[in-house]
């Protein structure tokens, strides 16, 4: 990686060149961001991270030309790219120098086919039938997707999809990609990919890459030159990762630092610029190794607790749509009342298809669901709706009052509970999930977290005693992750047993001491999550990506990293008193 | 729910019809639907209609595929004739100008062989209809669709329009089944057993919520679509487009005749668009 030193930054025109720059929606009292001062150089990579609402994608959108072109507001200072003032150009002009690729893989997918989308620029660019056929190829040929264009996004990968996104901002030639949270939704192998791909398009073309995310750890799987820090709209550190990982700003600003540095800071070690710290490979960890097997050895295991009579138990399930493609198969688990587990595996392994015949809306082909010892076959939706609750991932796709009250009472009124009573467990569940001051809002109001938790109170006042949850923190910052686990971790403690299906990782290991895998429709592993998050062979074949937590372990040559791993979990829940 | 998502979308198989151009497949069907809609000869329309049918059978479209299609479509024809035959029983007398009652029925509803026969004509000048939809429905990848349409004049916007009809089609139909499965889940009742008012206002239940998430889901797209150049010209190419090939110019000549054909049976042999064997 060659790092431009200051003098040669100093001769160059920068690329992109923000000065004295103030951006306010007109939907918006405040500006969003204030005075921004920024030079980004040609051949930079540059990460940009800030929790949600700091103003980190605004910043993207103004590069990109989506202000003022799509949102509106006021601008004042001034921001040129390749010295051209923006102002004076239009998002058509400024994507022949800008290429974005979007969060949502699956939604900027505009083509029925992966040629198609490719070439969708192209297109619009009236490029003449052969050459576009042959750029789109020689393109694709660039991200691996040559063998895929005729496929549809039905037919891809997550990972596959965001390769033809980047392919299809790439066939302008652009001079800037900007990837405005590109590991959103992605799983962690998939991710750990899509930051390997970006990095090789950097080196191999010089390209200045623009990276937002607030998932700094993943992104720091490779080098990048400075990392700038968004927050409140002002940039607050312009930095290089060992300089900021070092520092304080991090936990100021509400970004989870590397789980490593946490770990080493746990252990009592005091993390400086000259360690290294910024990636896991180029951190000196051998210096901390005294430290950490200090720490290791003082860890107390968890009081052992009395093993719970069962809630839920799969024996030998398995599914199949069309009779022919098993969707499970064989699966067999046994979850105990009050249990938190999390249940793992990439797209398509089976766990919403599990999710659905727990809760009856498909039919088990053969097996038997017990809840309580009890089979559940014969009772309807309705009725496993009273003792399982699932709760979707879009908080939108669930919500269809427009007050909180109504929202939750909604389950209730469909059931003809007699008012009154309504009232009283809408009150309670109200208080549970921390909504009661809000009572009386419309949910339009709400931010996402709260949206989340109104959808999460509105299966819970039905009193189930399960519930099953789509990946409740996809696309939330640390802050917002940590509030919504820690009101689970609330409800859990009021005797629900919750079942998160998830690809967050430190979610895996912060919050469900149990994980079952799924993979291809069988179930390969149902054990500790340190294990999980250890064991090559399942990581591999669940698309997980080893934590950090084992690196550290084996790079400063502790033995057995799985026990190394544990041990970070069982501190963690001491010191957070779960 | 893989299923329910085929049932109205083009099957990528390797025929002589689904090799054709859409450019191609959109004039002959255009030519051969102008041809039926135009001619009330039934000979002409039950000529058209066996060759929609071998096409129907080259094509490889499985009966499975297109059963409720042709269900409904069944239904619109029977109900059409039976109500046109109420509303106007003597409009094939009016139209052939003779009148041989076959049976007497009451009040003015005769029934006489004009009025079967123009009947069954209009029956199947729809029924003809359907298998050509049928085939360039399934048998047209919908892109080609797309550039098909901009190539015989309609705005490209409009055109893309469609295809992005297509595109998102499942993506919707996917969120309308995972909401409905979860408003069932909290007792919303959406079977029979509701009362009709109650459905509809259930109904509210899951388009209230398909409506917010598909609003996220558009300002996603016009964001993406914006950044990567669309609407920037007066014209665009389309990466789909195919040239013509020889199969294409057989096919145009084919259907072109069938269409001219039509009309010289209409204009030399009836002297208008029945075919009137009643004088």
């Amino acid at each position: 990686m060659a790092t431009i030193t200051d003098q040669t930054l100093m001769d160059k025109q920068p690329l992109i060149e923000f000065t004295d720059f103030t951006f306010q929606y007109f939907s918006q009292a405040e500006p969003t961001l204030y005075d921004i001062n920024l030079n980004i150089y040609a051949g930079e990579k540059i990460l940009i991270v800030g929790p949600s609402g700091s103003g980190k994608s605004t910043l993207g959108h103004c590069i990109n030309g989506l202000i003022p072109f799509s949102y509106t507001g006021k601008i004042t200072g001034s921001l040129k790219i390749k010295g051209e003032d923006t102002s004076q150009k239009n998002i058509f002009e400024l994507s022949k120098s800008v290429g974005t690729v979007l969060q949502d893989s699956d939604g900027q997918f505009v083509g029925l086919t992966a040629g198609e989308d490719i070439a969708f620029a192209l297109e619009n660019d009236n490029v003449p039938l052969d050459q576009m056929h042959h750029q789109v190829r020689r393109v694709a040929e660039m991200v691996d997707m040559q063998s895929w264009l005729t496929s549809s996004p039905f037919e891809l990968s997550g990972g596959q999809k965001q390769r033809t996104s980047l392919a299809g901002v790439m066939v302008n030639d652009v001079d800037i990609l900007l990837f405005d949270e590109p590991l959103a939704n992605l799983d962690p192998a998939t991710g750990k990919t899509a930051i390997e791909i970006i990095d090789d398009i950097h080196r191999q073309s010089g390209k200045t890459i623009l990276i937002i995310e607030h998932r700094l750890e993943d992104v720091l799987h490779r080098f990048v030159d400075r990392i700038l820090v968004v927050r409140e709209g002002r940039i607050i550190a312009d930095m290089d990762a060992h300089a900021l990982v070092s520092s304080d700003i991090l936990i100021e600003t509400g970004i989870r630092e590397p789980l490593y540095v946490t770990a080493l800071k746990y252990a009592g070690v005091k993390v400086t610029e000259e360690m290294q710290p910024g990636y896991i490979t180029t951190l000196k960890a051998e210096l901390s190794r005294d430290a950490l097997l200090e720490w290791q050895k003082n860890i107390q295991p968890p009081d052992t607790k009395a093993v719970k009579p069962s809630i839920l138990r799969m024996e030998n399930v398995s599914f199949s749509y069309d009779g022919i493609i098993p969707i499970l198969q064989n699966i067999n688990f046994d979850i105990r009342e009050g249990e938190m587990v999390s249940l793992v595996g990439k797209n398509g392994a089976g766990k919403s298809t599990l999710s659905k015949l727990l809760c009856g809306f498909e039919k088990n082909d053969t097996g038997t669901i017990y809840f309580r010892g009890k089979d559940i076959k014969d009772k309807s939706i309705k009725e496993r709706a009273e003792i399982i609750g699932a709760v979707l991932q879009n908080p939108n796709q669930m919500i269809s009052k427009p007050m909180i009250f109504d929202e939750i009472a909604l389950g209730l009124r469909f059931r003809n509970v007699p008012e009154d009573e309504i009232e009283d467990r809408v009150e309670k569940v109200l208080k549970t999930c921390g909504l009661s001051p809000f009572r009386k809002w419309p949910i339009s109001a709400l931010s996402y977290g709260q949206k989340k938790r109104v959808t999460i109170a509105s299966i819970l006042v039905l009193g189930p005693q399960i519930l099953i949850l789509d990946e409740p923190t996809a696309g939330q910052d640390f802050r917002h992750y940590t509030d919504i686990m820690e009101f689970l971790v609330e409800i859990n403690k009021t005797g629900v047993t919750i079942i998160l299906i998830t690809h967050d990782m430190h979610l895996m290991l912060e919050y469900t001491p149990r994980a079952i895998v799924l993979a291809g429709g069988r179930m390969i592993a149902d054990t500790a999550a340190s294990v999980v998050l250890t064991d090559q062979a399942v990581i591999e074949e669940a698309n997980l990506k080893e934590t950090s937590l084992f690196h550290l372990a084996n790079m400063a040559g502790i033995p057995e990293g799985t026990h190394f791993v544990q041990g970070f979990i069982d501190y963690e829940r001491r010191l957070k008193n779960r | 729910m893989n299923a329910k998502i085929k049932l109205f979308s083009y099957d990528k198989v390797d025929t002589p019809i689904h090799r054709l151009s859409g450019l191609t497949k959109l004039i002959c069907f255009l030519f051969l639907t102008f041809a039926v809609m135009y001619s009330y000869d039934i000979r002409v329309i039950l000529l058209v209609m066996v060759f929609s049918i071998i096409i129907l059978k080259i094509s490889k479209i499985q009966f499975s595929q297109i059963r409720l299609m042709v269900l409904y479509v069944l239904i619109f024809v029977l109900t059409n004739a039976i109500i046109s035959f109420l509303f106007a029983p003597e409009m094939g007398v009016e139209i052939y100008g003779t009148r041989h009652p076959i049976m007497n029925l009451p009040g003015k509803y005769d029934l006489t062989q004009e009025q079967l026969l123009y009947s069954v004509t209009k029956l199947f000048k729809y029924a003809s209809v359907i298998p050509l939809g049928i085939i360039f429905l399934l048998t047209t990848n919908p892109s080609e669709f797309a550039s098909a349409l901009n190539r015989v004049g309609v705005h490209y916007k409009a055109s893309y329009a469609v295809s992005l009809t297509l595109r998102y089609f499942p993506d919707i139909q996917r969120d309308y089944h995972d909401i409905s499965q979860a408003q069932q889940a909290r007792g919303l009742e959406l079977s029979r057993k509701a009362k009709l008012f109650d459905r509809v206002k259930n109904g509210l239940a899951i388009i209230i919520p398909l409506i917010f998430s598909s609003l996220d889901r558009i300002e996603l797209i016009s964001n993406a679509m914006d950044l990567r150049g669309f609407s920037k010209y007066k014209k665009r190419t389309w990466y789909t487009t195919r040239k013509l090939d020889r199969d294409d110019y057989l096919a145009l000549l084919i259907s072109a005749l069938i269409f001219f054909g039509a009309l010289s049976v209409s204009i030399f042999i009836n002297g208008s668009r029945f075919y009137n064997p009643f004088i």
